[in-house]
């Protein structure tokens, strides 16, 4: 699996959780409620976690899990929902977080410029193989009015 | 006026190019309609009933007289030789073809102009006072501050996603001339007991299917926190606003079903945790208001005598003068309207030798500089008296001069039917046969201040809400019908329209309508306006006539 990490396309290890069974070795994404229902024996394991943050999702909710997460992923589950942006905001400008944040699901490369903006610095579009225009999107603008997290 | 900078430059040049690479991607059928509906209304582009609509942005309705040249240019080459000027100041053309589009933009981009934002679910041009700079009642300037929030709204990366549209307006003056209380924001500036100058905030005013005043949520705000409490504002909105059902994702939905209590803490307390993060300096402000120092006035300006001989011994100049120019803040000079309004013509249309014809005027006699109306009307805010009387003749030569500025045919219309995919009925068509009934220029100046908005469709875009008159288009099974509403205002004391009663046919509109000018011209008591006697006896009165043969 490929996606683009920190402007390069890159060979991608992580494994999306969508449910509890079978979590298995390595570096897992799994869901808010995974979390919160597993959270000892998650953060225990060996590998790396992730979470998986929905637009309905609170950013405060998952506060308290940041020092133990390495990546948090912002899945859109349809086109572009404008809280995700928010929700990176908050991240990178609230809660001082510095691991990946990772836009999945339905976006476009022409929201791409404005996510990394906001802090997101991994994207993983489920709507296209072809990252190059995702890759491309990240220059759309080469300038600014308004400061941001980038 | 402001003057683009390279950075300006830049981002409205990469902004044609981004657009013209997702056009050339829908056409490749790389995008789906789905998929490039949402970037193509960011570009003011909607597809309308027979060809795309496209929305160019009028930067708080201010323009100059090349950029009118350039619309002129763009109505001839791409479109039907004509455009159309809108209630948010900006400016529409019906006819684009959509792979000429792009080229359009490039066009405008040449000009410092651009349709960024002027449709979507995201903040809209912002929109102002047309006296502003020059109108006596004046705390401020409002033009620097709606040029700052021009540009932070441009392309936020956070907030351009939103629930819904949002729209954002500034006033500067004692009367609101900017219906700052029907916004998502409404900011006016304001002096403290202190004589400071800072901002009231408003939110959670608008129009449209549930039309609302806004609520002051800061009676008071230091300069410096503007864009800071902007920004909490937004923040909240984004992330609580509904997205479930797209006629309550307004932010006024939101504070109603929040509580304004708890939604006025809730941006407390966002702004608190932000507001020094993001702060707008005095030195950014000062270099913004020198784009907007007053032009070059002639000194002597008020020693002009021979307009006064003009107003003794022309009457239909004195009358032009009257309901067509407003006072100037410098002695000698005066704020010139241009009616787009004449009869038979749709309101707020202008044809490409207009256009260009205007352009010319405002280089001969008011340096440069066009103004855009919230009422579909131009503004000339800075003739001398000397020159009054020659641009009277040119302007009544062009048809520009219909002395009928704020009464009762100087109607706020939408395309309705004819253009707008959205429309339920015709606008254009009744707003003409209304003209055309009212075609005594005594009898329309006798009535006095009347503001008629008419929209075609529950979207509201000609306010026709706050019209004192309203009028709406809506459908019953496949005919149109129209609603009348009294009493409604977008000034200081802004008020939602009454409704009259049942809606009436399309071809008794007028007869409704100049039933209850007359019932206005037989009881009002003397000096007594429409809308004054509206709040003094109800809408009863006007329900009795208007129904009595029902």
């Amino acid at each position: 699996m490929q996606i683009i990490k920190d402007n390069l396309i890159m060979n991608d290890t992580w494994r999306y959780i969508l449910d509890d069974t079978g979590i298995g070795e390595g570096d897992v994404i799994v869901s808010l409620s995974i979390l919160k229902e597993s959270g000892e024996t998650l953060l225990n394991r060996k590998g790396k976690l992730g979470i998986r943050i929905l637009p309905d999702d609170s950013v405060a909710s998952v506060a308290g899990y940041l020092p133990h997460l390495t990546l948090v992923e912002l899945y859109f589950p349809e086109l572009a929902d404008g809280r995700l942006f928010s929700h990176a905001w908050l991240l990178r400008n609230r809660y001082h977080y510095p691991g990946e944040i990772r836009a999945t699901g339905d976006f476009l490369p022409d929201q791409v410029f404005y996510l990394s903006r906001v802090g997101v610095n991994s994207f993983h579009p489920e709507n296209t193989q072809d990252l190059s225009a995702t890759l491309a999107g990240l220059n759309d603008f080469s300038v600014n009015y308004q400061p941001s997290v980038n | 006026m402001y003057q683009y900078n390279e950075i300006d430059q830049k981002l409205v040049d990469e902004r044609v190019a981004q657009f013209r690479r997702q056009t050339e991607r829908f056409l490749k059928g790389e995008l789906s309609a789905d998929q490039f509906r949402p970037l193509r209304l960011r570009n003011g582009l909607y597809i309308q009933t027979h060809a795309p609509m496209l929305r160019i942005a009028g930067p708080y309705g201010l323009l100059n007289s090349t950029q009118f040249r350039k619309l002129a240019h763009i109505a001839r080459k791409y479109d039907k030789g004509y455009c159309h000027f809108t209630t948010r100041q900006n400016i529409q053309f019906n006819w684009p073809k959509l792979e000429e589009v792009p080229d359009i933009l490039a066009e405008l981009a040449s000009v410092q102009m651009h349709a960024i934002q002027t449709s979507g679910n995201c903040m809209r041009n912002t929109t102002s006072d047309h006296l502003a700079g020059v109108c006596l009642d004046e705390i401020e300037d409002p033009r620097p501050y709606c040029e700052i929030i021009r540009q932070w709204t441009t392309l936020h990366p956070e907030f351009d996603y939103l629930p819904r549209k949002f729209k954002i307006a500034v006033s500067g003056a004692i009367n609101d001339r900017a219906a700052t209380q029907l916004h998502d924001i409404g900011v006016h500036i304001v002096r403290n007991e202190a004589g400071e100058t800072g901002f009231r905030i408003l939110a959670g005013g608008g129009l449209g299917r549930t039309p609302m005043i806004g609520h002051v949520i800061r009676p008071f705000l230091e300069k410096k926190y503007l864009l800071s409490y902007l920004e909490a504002i937004l923040r909240i909105y984004n992330l609580y606003g509904r997205r479930d059902n797209k006629y309550k994702a307004r932010i006024k939905i939101l504070i109603k079903e929040t509580g304004l209590e708890e939604f006025t803490r809730q941006v407390e307390e966002e702004w608190r945790l932000t507001k020094e993060s993001l702060i707008l300096t005095e030195e950014r402000i000062n270099t913004i208001k020198a784009f907007f120092t007053p032009p070059p006035y002639d000194e002597i300006a008020d020693r002009d005598e021979s307009f006064t001989q003009h107003l003794q011994n022309n009457p239909a100049f004195a009358t032009w003068f009257k309901y067509n120019t407003a006072d100037h803040k410098v002695s000698g000079y005066r704020a010139v309207f241009l009616s787009l309004k004449a009869p038979d013509v749709p309101p707020g249309d202008m044809t490409d030798a207009e256009l260009d014809a205007v352009a010319d005027l405002a280089d001969s006699y008011n340096f440069g500089e066009i103004r855009v109306t919230h009422r579909q009307n131009l503004v000339f805010a800075d003739v001398k008296h000397a020159d009054l009387f020659s641009l009277w003749q040119k302007l009544s030569e062009l048809k520009l001069a219909t002395p009928n500025v704020g009464m009762v045919t100087d109607i706020i219309c939408c395309p309705g039917l004819d253009f707008c995919s959205l429309a339920n009925a015709g606008s254009i068509g009744v707003a003409r046969e209304i003209n055309q009934a009212l075609d005594d220029m005594d009898y329309i100046h006798d009535i006095g201040e009347l503001k008629i908005n008419m929209s075609g469709c529950m979207n509201g875009c000609a306010h026709q809400s706050v019209g004192h008159i309203g009028i709406l288009g809506v459908d019953k099974k496949g005919t149109e019908w129209y609603q009348i509403t009294l009493g409604g205002s977008s000034d200081n004391e802004a008020a939602i329209g009454e409704r009259l009663g049942p809606a009436v046919a399309k071809n008794e509109v007028t007869k409704a309508i100049t039933t209850i000018l007359d019932v206005y011209v037989k009881q009002r008591l003397e000096e007594e306006s429409f809308l004054a006697m509206v709040k003094r006896v109800g809408i009863d009165p006007f329900k009795e006539q208007v129904y009595a043969n029902h």
